[in-house]
């Protein structure tokens, strides 16, 4: 019988395959060798049978039968093989197996032999892969091998120690004795496993903390002599002795000395020394650097050494490598609630770092940056932010974009400088701004009542410059139609007046209603604002009617019922014009939902009254999203409607910290219903956030907000929901149809359902989309909706 | 502590993966997957850290190697650097100017390696000697006189 392949030549053999299948062939035929010979129970080469069923095993190559060999291996007595069993053991058998307790009785036997190696090989195993059971039945030999005087043996048994306790936090009590008597230990593997398993008992059971924190001053005294000690060959890395140690004491020092004053005193002296006097030049000196500032924010220190730890953390924000400034952006955020001041002072360096190339430490400076606008630096930094959307990455564009308008919200120090502002980013970036910014915007036109002359004009210069950008088009539009008579009259104080006939007003609207970028909503938006512009200027009204006559017989719905009611207000109810059309109030900032003061305006001249469309006329502002009542809900549930149309992909990306706070501030009602996770599959999560505005009691708005956590963006998606006949459901166009992956955007929809019977909600829900190249259809139902959301 | 760790090449391959939490066969070959292509996708210009899921990725590219180590929110990225860098010198050390090769013959001593310097995802020992030592010691009770050799073969 020829003795096996040996492993090299194995592993050889396979890396010559040219095509997988070749490779699946070799292994095949290689697998089928090693299971005649386990059969044969080959006791001499099964170590190298099981090593090279090791190798295949990493390829991908399934190798559960060789689990018993690795039990029988690990029983011999023969040193190569129990390395290889156990080796074996910690790639093949994990809890989940009925196999892995088999190997109980080896280890606690090997963990008693008189060579080191071995128990060291037993410690090892039970350390990585011990299941709870295991651990329970071995703990007290592990006990016992603290006491060994071997540092070998200890330092091993000591994160052994730490496992056992992760897995059966009980045993606590069992390893709190040794803990003192290690932190006596000269040696430093010993040493940092001793620090771990205190941090480990510390996090199982925090009532012991009392009881650690006696032991404050020798760890403090123990971070110093490292500190003092001079180079030392073993422990050294680039000049710093044992950067490992020091890490690990400092983050014990923090786990106790968080809320006790006492503790935090008698560290206060030796954190100062560590952070004055540790060396810059290399990552580990840094790595130190950054675990004291971390312990110095978190425990109750002095403010001296606040400001220390913040200034150490400017100063990172300076260095050249880009993982340091990373590391220090990330602290600062941490930082920058309860240590404001602090780290306003550094505010310049953090701007600078959105000049970065790299896009994560981008990210982080946006965050800080938002965080610390306020009202005295707000024209500086908007300037700086908006330099910093003209080049930042797409991804970052939408939160940027929301970042500003809230800033400029909170902050801004006239309304005409705010106006400049959003219209600069609507020019800019106008793809990437969010649904409700063409609201925001127009609501805060109207309410600067003096500044509308300026603000038509404005827009109006832009429009002519460039019709692309949507929500742009729409609020000029918008304004053009309601401020149209200003923008003739030409009275304009702020700026330069300039002159404009009616004909080149209705020549630009008539051009944003047949361009092929405008969308339905913006042409809707236009023939709204032409309609307006019949009561605003003096001739060319026949103009107008032509105009909208033409797109009676449009083929788009929406534009169609629009041109056909201004076509019956021309022609039947022209006495009414002036009044209908006449200058629009102040609208209330309320929450897109049909407004009852819309819907009385609407009724004399809308055709078909109902209340599933979309409140559509010119009284409409703030609906930038489709008609989608084509989602009937009289109808069956598995209706096929037709899939919204995306607006421009606009990215809602999580907003960090400081972006919520400001979101705070806006006048959105709180919603104290909890959400729901109504669907959770293949890495696919939607959930729905729900909100009762006031103003209609049988109303309910629905976010749906969709993440993705798998590593593969999710595209094409289309959401569609139903709801019983005696609920109504509308459905506004989601933020985009690209979910993207590993959670870092979430693509929105509001659906709003009205319930004037107080039906129990149910919903069913069909999600089509393209995910791994491969098209995928999910219907589910939901009935777990909370009540007070139907009552 | 250090959840797992993968050593993979340029085109994706596993060369070495550890694992210090206990998860199934099938979610592990996610996880790998997942991780590698996410970090083979980013480029040079970009930091060691990788913000995934619940955890933090810290990687860095030796040659043709990626090493790459998954920690909790807790762990400190600049040590975690410091960590693989030393693993890398004892690797070199061991093998004598390792490369990719050398981990891929010699895998199961990589293996040994890495478990005289971590157990349950935390530093063994900070000092490069002992470690050294500790392996040279072990390897010397090989029963099989091959392994007396120096770079040792199956």
């Amino acid at each position: 019988m020829l003795p096996p392949l040996k492993v090299h030549e194995l592993i050889r053999m396979i890396r010559t395959a040219k095509t997988q299948a070749q490779e699946r062939e070799i292994i095949q035929k290689e697998c089928a060798d090693i299971r005649a010979a386990f059969r044969e129970e080959d006791g001499l080469y099964r170590h190298r049978n099981v090593a090279k069923l090791l190798y295949m095993h990493m390829l991908g190559y399934p190798a559960h039968f060789g689990q018993m060999e690795c039990l029988k291996l690990i029983a011999s007595p023969k040193f190569t093989d129990k390395r290889i069993g156990y080796l074996g053991a910690m790639l093949l058998l994990d809890e989940r197996q009925d196999a892995h307790l088999l190997i109980t009785n080896s280890i606690k036997t090997d963990l008693n032999s008189s060579v080191q190696q071995i128990q060291g090989l037993a410690l090892c195993t039970l350390g990585c892969m011990g299941s709870s059971e295991m651990c329970r039945d071995l703990a007290s030999e592990v006990e016992r091998l603290l006491q060994t005087s071997n540092s070998y043996i200890k330092k091993k048994a000591v994160l052994c120690a730490v496992h056992i306790i992760q897995k059966v936090p009980d045993l606590t009590e069992m390893f709190l004795p040794a803990c003192k008597q290690l932190l006596t230990e000269r040696n430093h593997g010993v040493l940092h496993g001793a620090v771990v398993l205190m941090m480990e008992i510390c996090l199982c059971s925090p009532s012991v903390l009392p009881e650690l924190r006696k032991l404050v001053p020798q760890l403090v005294q123990k971070l110093k002599n490292i500190v003092m000690s001079g180079y030392s060959p073993e422990h050294s890395v680039s000049g710093v002795s044992d950067p490992f140690l020091q890490v690990q004491i400092l983050r014990l020092l923090r786990i106790l000395g968080q809320n006790d004053e006492a503790s935090s005193d008698v560290m206060n002296d030796t954190l100062a020394q560590v952070a004055t006097n540790t060396d810059t030049n290399r990552n580990a000196g840094n790595a130190i650097l950054y675990e004291t500032v971390l312990t110095i924010m978190d425990i109750k220190s002095a403010s001296g050494l606040r400001v220390l730890a913040v200034n150490i953390l400017g100063r990172f924000l300076l260095n050249n490598d880009k993982n340091i400034r990373y590391v220090a952006l990330t602290s600062l955020l941490k930082l920058v609630q309860t240590d404001h001041t602090a780290v306003q002072r550094h505010r310049s360096t953090i701007v600078d770092c959105l000049k970065d190339p790299d896009a994560s430490v981008n990210r982080r400076a946006l965050e800080l940056s938002f965080a610390l606008v306020n009202a005295s630096n707000v024209r500086g930094m908007m300037k700086e932010l908006q330099q910093f959307l003209d080049r930042c990455v797409p991804e970052i564009k939408a939160d940027c974009t929301s970042g500003i308008f809230l800033a400029a919200e909170k902050y801004s120090p006239s309304k005409r400088w705010h106006i400049d502002t959003i219209m600069e980013v609507l020019t800019k970036a106008g793809s990437y701004v969010r649904d409700d910014a063409v609201a925001n915007l127009i609501h805060l036109i109207s309410s600067a009542s003096e500044l509308h002359a300026y603000t038509v004009q404005k827009l109006y210069s832009a429009l002519v410059m460039d019709i692309s950008q949507q929500p742009l088009v729409q609020v000029a539009t918008w304004c053009i139609g309601e401020y149209g008579d200003q923008l003739l009259a030409g009275n304009c104080e702020e700026i330069q007046p300039i002159q404009v006939s009616e004909d080149d007003v209705l020549d630009i609207l008539e051009k944003v209603l047949h361009s092929h970028m405008s969308l339905p909503a913006t042409r809707a938006y236009a023939l709204t604002a032409i309609m307006k512009l019949s009561t605003r200027l003096r001739e060319n009204v026949d103009r107008v009617r032509r105009v909208v006559s033409i797109f009676g017989s449009c083929s788009d719905l929406e534009l169609q019922q629009r041109a056909v009611e201004y076509n019956a207000l021309f022609k039947k109810f022209d006495h009414m014009r002036m009044a209908v059309l006449e200058k629009m109030p102040l609208l209330d900032k309320v929450l897109p939902g049909p407004n009852e003061e819309e819907e009385e305006e609407r009724s004399p001249v809308m055709e078909s009254a109902s209340t599933e469309e979309k409140p559509s006329g010119q009284n409409d502002t703030a609906q930038p999203s489709q008609v989608t009542d084509l989602l009937d809900l009289l109808g069956a549930l598995d209706d096929p409607s037709p899939a919204p149309v995306p607006q421009p992909v606009t990215e809602v990306l999580p907003t960090g910290p400081a972006l919520l706070d400001l979101l705070g501030a806006s006048s959105k009602p709180a919603a104290a219903i909890p959400p729901l996770t109504v669907y959770n599959k293949n890495g696919l999560q939607i959930s729905f956030t729900f909100q009762k505005p006031g103003t209609n009691p049988s109303l309910l708005n629905i976010t749906a907000s969709v993440t993705n956590s798998t590593a593969a963006d999710v595209t094409d998606f289309v959401f569609q929901a139903a709801v019983p006949k005696t609920l109504q459901l509308q459905l506004q166009a989601p933020s985009g149809n690209v979910v993207q992956a590993l959670n870092s955007s979430a693509v929105t929809q509001l659906i709003q359902i009205l319930n004037p019977q107080k039906v129990p909600l149910k919903m069913r829900l069909r999600l089509t989309y393209s995910h791994f190249g491969g098209a995928v259809q999910e219907v589910c139902e939901v009935s777990s909706f909370p009540p007070v959301t139907w009552q | 502590m250090i959840r797992f760790m993968l050593l993979f090449s340029r085109q994706g391959k596993l060369r070495l993966q550890r694992w210090y939490i206990s998860l199934s066969d099938k979610e592990k070959k996610k996880i790998t997957r997942e991780v590698t292509q996410s970090i083979l996708a980013r480029n040079q210009k970009a930091s060691s850290f990788v913000e995934w899921k619940d955890l933090k990725l810290v990687y860095k590219r030796y040659a043709s190697l990626y090493f790459c180590c998954a920690i909790e929110d807790q762990d400190n990225e600049l040590l975690t650097l410091e960590v693989v860098h030393r693993f890398v010198e004892l690797l070199d050390r061991y093998f004598g100017n390792v490369c990719e090769l050398d981990i891929i013959f010699n895998f199961e001593k990589a293996y040994f390696l890495l478990d005289e310097f971590l157990m349950g995802g935390e530093i063994q020992d900070t000092s490069k000697l002992s470690v050294v030592k500790s392996i040279e010691e072990s390897d010397m009770l090989q029963e099989t006189m091959e392994e007396y050799m120096n770079k040792p073969t199956f």
